[in-house]
């Protein structure tokens, strides 16, 4: 391939200030069956930081994210938040470490048809012990912030794709998560509800100090970004960036 | 379009006469825009003038034209800081990234790496044009936007062509 012989690394060669990493990843491996995904991928994420991972389709960018958030566990390799080995630990604590720690937000909103807009936001509290009251009253909470009022009973039928994603982003916000994981957040999004979907999540992600893994292949949603990383044939590649 | 860097870098490859140079000039860059004669003279005599380029062996009796040149240690140079710097994220970059990519193809240099460093100065002045938007008046964003809608364009064919660097390079080094 053009590029194997590219170093593995997942910060800017420039990056020289004390930063505090939260999570990383050393020589990751990952395959579907036969396939492999992730092939010796590398990344440190810096607290606060908003890291867009981008690259082309298939490239392996979503598994490296499902990685990194204890979806998935890798063949090979540690991945570790706050220092603390997520690959090893079961499987138990990896999904109450992601309820507790980390927010999602997805392509599609994966909203619970069943349930009510603040339902669907207040779930993360209720799920982590919070009586459905107090749960419910930090939902609408979001709803007046990421420009929802009046929606909060309506079922994710009853909602465009732009008022979805951002109830979606409200109940991966409502817990305050340390981690914010999307994946490709505006894909089923025209441009400019794409745009009011990343304005929103940039802004709550700064005013809280949430870190955020943004998977895009869309460069115009990676420029709200801190930084970049490519990730082309499984492994981690970034472009040494030279001064202005 | 840098002409006189593209010839430097067409040098490098090998020593070349003018001819050659315009051929293959023409060949990969020309695309419905031939490089005139005169202009490829004229460019070499500048270049040796400037110490990037030698006259090498002069074949007896093919006339002036059949001067063969030579790149110097100091167009060398030269090739490589253009090749190795970021064009300015502008839009409507592709002819030169497009010239970069080939000539680093045809001297066996990271092509990748290029386009890889470009890709990062075009993120970069996007991420500019975005806070830009996020900040400003709503002519800013739209001003703003324009830029983005280029520079995204550009992005795209970075993608593109940093995809399909072994067949390029299949085509220009046979």
């Amino acid at each position: 391939m053009d590029r194997d012989d590219r170093r593995p690394v997942g910060r800017p060669a420039e990056s020289g200030a004390l930063m505090t990493v939260v999570m990383e990843a050393r020589d990751l491996a990952f395959s579907f069956g036969a396939t492999p995904a992730l092939r010796g991928a590398e990344i440190e994420i810096e607290a606060g930081e908003i890291l867009a991972i981008m690259g082309p389709s298939g490239s392996g960018k979503s598994t490296l994210l499902h990685c990194l958030a204890g979806i998935l566990v890798p063949d090979s390799g540690e991945v570790r938040y706050n220092g603390e080995r997520l690959d090893t630990m079961s499987e138990a604590r990896r999904s109450a470490l992601r309820r507790d720690q980390f927010g999602f937000v997805f392509q599609f909103g994966q909203l619970v048809p069943e349930l009510t807009a603040a339902e669907n936001v207040a779930l993360p509290l209720m799920l982590g012990g919070i009586r459905r009251a107090a749960a419910l009253r930090s939902a609408h909470g979001y709803f007046e912030r990421l420009g929802l009022d009046g929606l909060e009973q309506r079922r994710s039928g009853e909602l465009s794709g732009g008022q979805a994603q951002r109830v979606a982003l409200a109940r991966a916000l409502v817990a305050e998560p340390k981690v914010l994981f999307a994946d490709e957040p505006t894909g089923s999004l025209d441009s400019l509800t794409g745009e009011q979907v990343m304005d929103l999540l940039v802004g709550e992600a700064r005013a809280q100090g949430t870190t955020v893994v943004l998977v895009t292949h869309e460069p115009r949603v990676a420029a709200y970004a801190d930084r970049e990383v490519v990730v082309r044939d499984g492994r981690v590649t970034v472009p040494v960036r030279r001064a202005a | 379009m840098s002409v006189p860097l593209t010839l430097l870098g067409l040098l490098e490859r090998e020593p070349s006469h003018g001819y050659d140079l315009k051929r293959d000039y023409d060949t990969f860059f020309g695309r419905g825009k031939p490089l005139p004669f005169g202009q490829v003279y004229s460019t070499l005599s500048r270049l040796t003038r400037d110490g990037k380029v030698t006259v090498g062996d002069v074949s007896p009796g093919d006339g002036p034209d059949r001067k063969r040149y030579l790149i110097t240690e100091l167009g060398a140079t030269e090739v490589e800081h253009w090749l190795t710097e970021p064009v300015e994220p502008e839009p409507h970059l592709q002819t030169v990234l497009f010239a970069k990519v080939v000539l680093a193809l045809m001297l066996d240099r990271p092509a990748g790496d290029y386009l890889d460093t470009q890709r990062a100065a075009h993120l970069q002045r996007m991420r500019e044009l975005t806070e830009l938007k996020r900040t400003g008046s709503l002519v800013d964003g739209l001003l703003a936007d324009h830029g983005l809608f280029h520079l995204e364009a550009d992005l795209r064919w970075i993608e593109t062509t940093g995809a399909r660097l072994d067949a390029l390079r299949k085509v220009v080094r046979s």
